[in-house]
């Protein structure tokens, strides 16, 4: 066979043992090998094409179509083959980069964290009265005898002042000694002290009482609430009490029962019992025809008033005051007071509340 | 307060039931605590006759009684019981209870036993079994005309209501059922009927004289009455006087002192009688001398000082004046002359007294509140009338020294107080009718009305006195719930700034996964020291427990024994905060708000304890300083302006701890792993790292005028960056390295941070290794290669200079 004897069969049989090669090629590195035997410069494909020129124009005629389509199934089946290759390669190396997805996480910080049910009740608490028009007040822990008990008309000896087991600091040598506040009152005697009416403040804090069982501890935490103005009556102390409560317990309507009472700072006094039903343990509000007592309150004492620098015969007002931790009770049904100052981390896994839930009047208290 | 029904129908004629009287009491401000009702349960406990009580054949101490309920009269056996009281015998009356029965004083139900061989169908028994005292000593020794069969409560009178009422301080009225029955009448549900005490002739002159001698002192008697009842026979009182005494839990002991307990309940008037045949010579009311005793009637001898009030013969003490009498000259069964006293004292002197000697008795409490002083007098004219129809004798004439007349008090009252404080308006007969019901005297038409106010009332002193009693008795229920407008000012926000930085706090540190605790505000006197504390004047003088003693100095104390209790309980990662109050000084401004937490063992931010992910490693310094600035960048803290000192106060390692401030005067808080000697001293396992930071501490921010925030500048060039490794001595801190970087050219360099720390071979001995990566931001062009390196060997300068540095080759 001269150079330009080829055959037409011989163009056939290359054709056919290269395509051969091209899916025999295994990797890319043996389709590459097969490339350049082919379309490489040495190439038999390559070989080919360069005879083309010395042809005689009938011979090109009818060879040249041949060669040339010999070269393009040739390149076509390469290329595909490669992108094959290519792809087999990929799925080869993510199924060797699988792993188990089942594997757990780590929780989120913000989903393990708690806040403790007091201060999440004094948001709630802040929230409601805020919507009121209440001001945050707050005042030392740390009192005198005058702001805890004189100044809120305690009389020096009177019986209610034993109705508060105060804990007193060490006498001074003017004969004065500090106590630890009973109740957050005091903080309502700074505000009157320090503000001009109209006053409309809640007070939250701590507060003391050497008394322990399941239900009193030495140290627990009240809310109070201060209206002073001129007009304000017990009519508006009432309604201010029944929004509340709706509020705060998150209910559609309470009925409430104000009994008359006695507190030394207020007049008229009362006692405010809240409905509800008992089941099994669990208390509902709203409902029942049981009744539970959540607060005190009443129209501030014209004595109190006098003290603080203000006419009882001009200025008039309420106040009210309720455990946080009772009403915390109350609502998210813990049992004993004493566990929430016992730091016991499942006790405050349980019953404490999430960071980043924080109680709004739009989004819900507790939702 | 306690009484029965009929007692209280003594002095209140009505048809009300007992649900509306008990209703009605709370609903005017006596609050019922408690309607005891026995008779239901006390119903099958039969009073029977011992037909014969013959030695158990088995059992020296036991007797076999056969028991008829009346069913032998019907033809029916005896019942049989075994009882091994001392005092069964044959013939006694005594009460039943059959087989089925529910014993309440056992709290068991009673079955047929058999015991030592013989059976027992019941069981006679005792007050206690019943719990109708405490009376254990043997079964129940009736009286021989007691009807069998009957019920023994219907027969004791032991089945009336008891209703016990929570009473208020305030109303000293109320410790009688005379007073109670006042209050209620005022209502309408009934009315009040007034039982005035009679006057008794007296039919010879008081034999024994009452000085009341204070000196130049305080008086402590404003008034003082006696009688002597001479030829008198004292004894147990009457059944019916028993049973009202027994129905509300007092002892009766003998007619005369019956009596006066009676007094006291019934009109709120306590008395004392004296034996006069052994009261010697004529009585003196005084201060008491210091060091002087009384063996008072609760067998218990009190030694006494001046501060106390008591009533001496010529012997010496008698009486503790308003509490409690001696036992010297108490009435026995053997009393035939007794000296009544009825007198008033000081009600602050009586609380101090009874409070510094421990003694809470039924005059106490109602001389403490305050006794109506016009009834002095007639108290004791009823006590006398009482004495003389239980016991016979002949009645001096009354003594009275000092005087008890009040001073009256008129309230100039506006009839439109009502409105204005509480919000509705009753009629002129109504606001009278209820102030006339209470025993108040009304005079005046119109707006303004004079009020008299009944010597019963000390608790009633002004107008919004007078509202209170109009508007309890109204009711409460009756005043119209008012809606409460918000108001015409603006919306603002609620909390003050450390209100607001509290609030933040919590939720940042919950954020990072610290659980929030509340201990307690006080903390013991050894790790009150341990944090810097323990001084005197903030030591309770009155703790409740010797562990909460000191106001604490800082939160750490309590978390961490709260974090060794959680391990002690099985976890032991735990990671805790609170924000507080911490006390330095006695005084408002020495209380601070704190901030402070502490993670223990391998409570990381990142994840407590062991996981697939990585190696379980424990908390460090670094975890309580996140912790640390956490709550800065929460509470608003300008973080940029904070440096960070190497050391804090003595309770954390010295090394591995620093102090946050700005400038040397204004410390903000302290970050580090916790002192191995702390945790000896306390006795925890570790590892511990916390911080605190106080809250009050933060400077606050300067309000700005407006909230827009600044106007954001994006710059069109690329920034660049470059990393810096410089050899620095060993104890150089990151910081100045850092610091120097950035000070080169505050506008061009956006960024330093700290990519590697090396110590060890390569790098000499002392040494350290800190890489930075500075990142550069051109502002108005693309910054030439030659620009960038100029910048590079500045701050190669710059670092050198501050620090030593030298580029590491």
């Amino acid at each position: 066979m001269t150079v330009h004897g080829v055959a037409m069969s011989d163009i056939a049989k290359l054709e056919s043992d290269l395509l051969a090669a091209v899916s025999a090629a295994k990797d890319e590195t043996a389709l590459e090998a097969v490339r350049v035997g082919a379309l490489g410069k040495s190439g038999s494909i390559s070989a080919l094409l360069k005879t083309l020129g010395s042809m005689t124009p009938d011979e090109r005629k009818e060879k040249g179509p041949a060669i040339n389509g010999l070269k393009d199934r040739v390149g076509a089946a390469i290329a595909t083959a490669r992108e094959t290759l290519a792809s087999a390669a990929l799925n080869a190396r993510l199924a060797s980069e699988t792993v188990d997805v089942t594997l757990p996480l780590r929780d989120t910080p913000a989903e393990i964290g708690r806040v403790h049910p007091i201060s999440q009740v004094i948001d709630e608490l802040t929230a409601i009265f805020s919507d009121m028009g209440f001001a945050v007040a707050e005042g030392p822990d740390i009192e005198t005898d005058d702001y805890n008990f004189t100044k809120l008309n305690f009389p020096e000896g009177h019986p209610a002042r034993e109705m508060h087991d105060t804990f007193y600091f060490p006498q001074k040598s003017d004969g004065s000694r500090l106590l630890l506040r009973t109740h957050t009152s005091p903080v309502q005697v700074r505000t009157m002290l320090s503000q001009k009416p109209p006053i409309r403040v809640i007070c939250p804090g701590r507060t003391y009482r050497s008394d322990s069982d399941q239900t009193h501890t030495p140290m627990f935490h009240q809310v109070e609430g201060l209206v002073i103005d001129k007009t304000s009556h017990l009519g508006h102390l009432k309604w201010i009490l029944e929004e509340f409560c709706k509020a705060f317990f998150e209910v559609d309507s309470v009925k409430m029962r104000f009994r008359p009472s006695f507190f030394p700072f207020t007049e008229p006094s009362m006692e405010v019992d809240i409905q509800c039903r008992r089941d099994k343990g669990e208390i509902r509000f709203g409902e029942g025809n049981d009744w539970l007592e959540i607060l005190g309150c009443g129209m501030v004492h014209p004595n109190v008033l006098r003290n603080c620098g203000l006419d009882p015969e001009e200025y008039q007002g309420f106040a009210w005051g309720m455990g946080i931790d009772r009403i915390a009770m109350l609502k998210y049904g813990m049992n004993d007071l004493r566990a929430f100052f016992e730091a016991d981390v499942r006790w405050l896994n349980h019953y404490g509340f999430r960071p980043l839930d924080f109680p709004t009047l739009a989004g819900g208290l507790s939702s | 307060m306690k009484f029965t029904l009929s007692w209280l129908k003594d002095h209140f004629d009505t048809v009300a039931s007992l649900d509306e009287i008990v209703d009605k009491l709370t609903m005017i401000g006596l609050e019922v605590e408690h309607v005891e009702d026995k008779s239901a349960q006390l119903k099958p406990f039969v009073i029977a006759s011992v037909i014969s009580a013959e030695k158990h054949p088995n059992a020296d101490r036991l007797r076999v009684c056969m028991v008829d309920i009346g069913q032998v009269a019907k033809g029916e056996k005896p019942i049989q019981v075994v009882c091994g009281a001392p005092n069964a015998r044959t013939g006694m009356k005594s009460v039943f209870s059959p087989a089925g029965t529910f014993i309440p004083g056992k709290n068991i139900t009673l079955t047929v036993g058999n015991i030592r061989g013989v059976e027992s169908h019941g069981m006679l028994c005792s007050e206690a079994e019943l719990m109708l005292s405490e009376d254990h000593d043997g079964i129940i020794d009736l009286p021989a005309d007691a009807p069998v069969g009957t019920p023994y409560v219907d027969y004791a009178g032991a089945a009336e209501p008891v209703i016990e009422i929570n009473l208020t301080p305030n109303r000293s009225d109320c410790t009688s059922v005379n007073g109670i029955a006042r209050d209620l009448g005022a209502t309408l549900i009934g009315d009040y009927r007034e039982n005035a005490p009679k006057r008794i002739e007296g039919k010879f002159p008081c034999p024994v004289k009452v000085t009341l001698d204070f000196g130049a002192t305080h008086p402590l008697c404003p008034a003082f009455g006696l009688r002597l009842v001479r030829g008198v026979k004292n004894g147990p009182s009457p059944e019916w006087l028993q049973k009202r005494l027994t129905a509300i839990g007092l002892r009766p002991i003998n007619a005369l002192v019956d009596i006066t307990n009676y007094m006291t309940f019934d009109r709120g008037r306590p008395l004392h009688v004296f034996d006069a045949k052994k009261v010697k010579g004529h009585l003196t009311v005084r201060r008491a001398e210091n060091g002087e005793t009384l063996l008072a009637l609760d067998g218990k001898t009190y030694t006494l000082d001046t501060a106390m009030c008591v009533i001496a013969d010529e012997k010496g003490v008698e009486s503790l004046a308003g509490i409690m009498g001696g036992e010297e000259s108490g009435c026995d069964e053997n009393t035939t002359d007794v000296l009544i006293e009825s007198a008033l004292w000081d009600p602050f002197n009586i609380a101090q007294t009874g409070r510094k000697l421990g003694i809470n008795t039924d005059a106490r409490y109602r001389f403490e509140r305050g006794v109506d002083p016009n009834f002095m007098v007639p108290g004791l004219e009823l006590a006398t009338a009482m004495v003389m129809d239980l016991c016979g004798g002949e009645p001096s004439e009354i003594l009275v020294a000092g005087d008890p007349t009040p001073k009256e008090l008129v309230i100039d009252y506006p009839v439109s107080e009502l409105e204005r404080l509480v919000g509705i308006k009753l009629s002129q007969t109504e606001t009278r009718r209820t102030l006339e019901r209470l025993g108040f005297f009304a005079a005046g038409q119109g707006e303004r009305m004079k009020v008299a106010v009944p010597s019963w009332r000390p608790d009633v002193h002004g107008r919004a006195d007078i509202v209170e009693e109009l508007v309890r008795i109204a009711g409460v229920d009756k005043v119209p719930s008012t809606p409460f407008p918000r108001g015409a000012n603006a919306r603002k926000p609620v909390l003050t700034t450390i209100q607001g930085r509290t609030r933040k706090a919590k939720r940042a540190l919950a954020a990072r996964g610290m659980t929030e605790a509340v201990t307690w505000s006080f903390v013991s006197k050894r790790e009150a020291e341990l944090f810097g504390g323990g001084k005197p004047e903030l030591a309770l003088a009155n703790p409740i427990a010797a562990e909460l003693s000191d106001m604490r100095p800082s939160l750490l104390a309590g978390l961490i024994a709260s974090a060794q209790k959680n391990a002690d309980r099985g976890y032991p990662d735990v990671a805790l905060f609170e924000v507080g109050q911490i006390f330095k000084g006695d005084k408002p401004e020495d209380q601070f708000i704190a901030a402070t937490g502490l993670r223990r063992a391998l409570a990381k931010a990142s994840g407590a304890g062991r996981h697939w992910s990585g190696k379980a490693s424990p908390v460090d310094v670094f975890d309580a300083k996140a912790d640390a600035f956490a709550v800065l960048a929460g509470a608003g803290a300008p973080v940029q302006a904070l440096q960070i000192v190497p050391g804090a106060p003595a309770w954390f390692h010295p090394g591995r701890s620093g102090t946050i401030q700005i400038g040397p005067q204004n410390v903000i808080g302290h970050f580090g792993e916790l002192h191995p000697s702390l945790l000896a001293a306390l006795k925890v396992d570790g590892p511990l790292a916390g911080f605190e930071v106080i809250l009050d501490n933060i400077p606050v921010a300067k309000a700005k005028p407006t909230r827009a925030k600044p106007l954001l500048e994006l710059s069109a060039f690329q920034p660049v960056e470059r990393d810096f490794a410089f050899v620095v001595e060993s104890k150089v801190k990151a910081a100045d390295v850092v610091r120097a970087a950035q000070n080169v050219d505050k506008k061009l360099i956006v960024g330093v941070t700290v990519f590697d720390v090396y110590e060890g071979t390569g790098i000499e001995p002392g040494k350290k290794s800190v890489a930075i990566a500075v990142t550069i931001q051109p502002r108005d062009k693309t910054m030439t290669d030659a620009e960038i390196e100029a910048l590079a060997g500045k701050i190669v300068a710059e670092v050198s200079k501050r620090t030593g540095g030298v580029l590491r080759g």
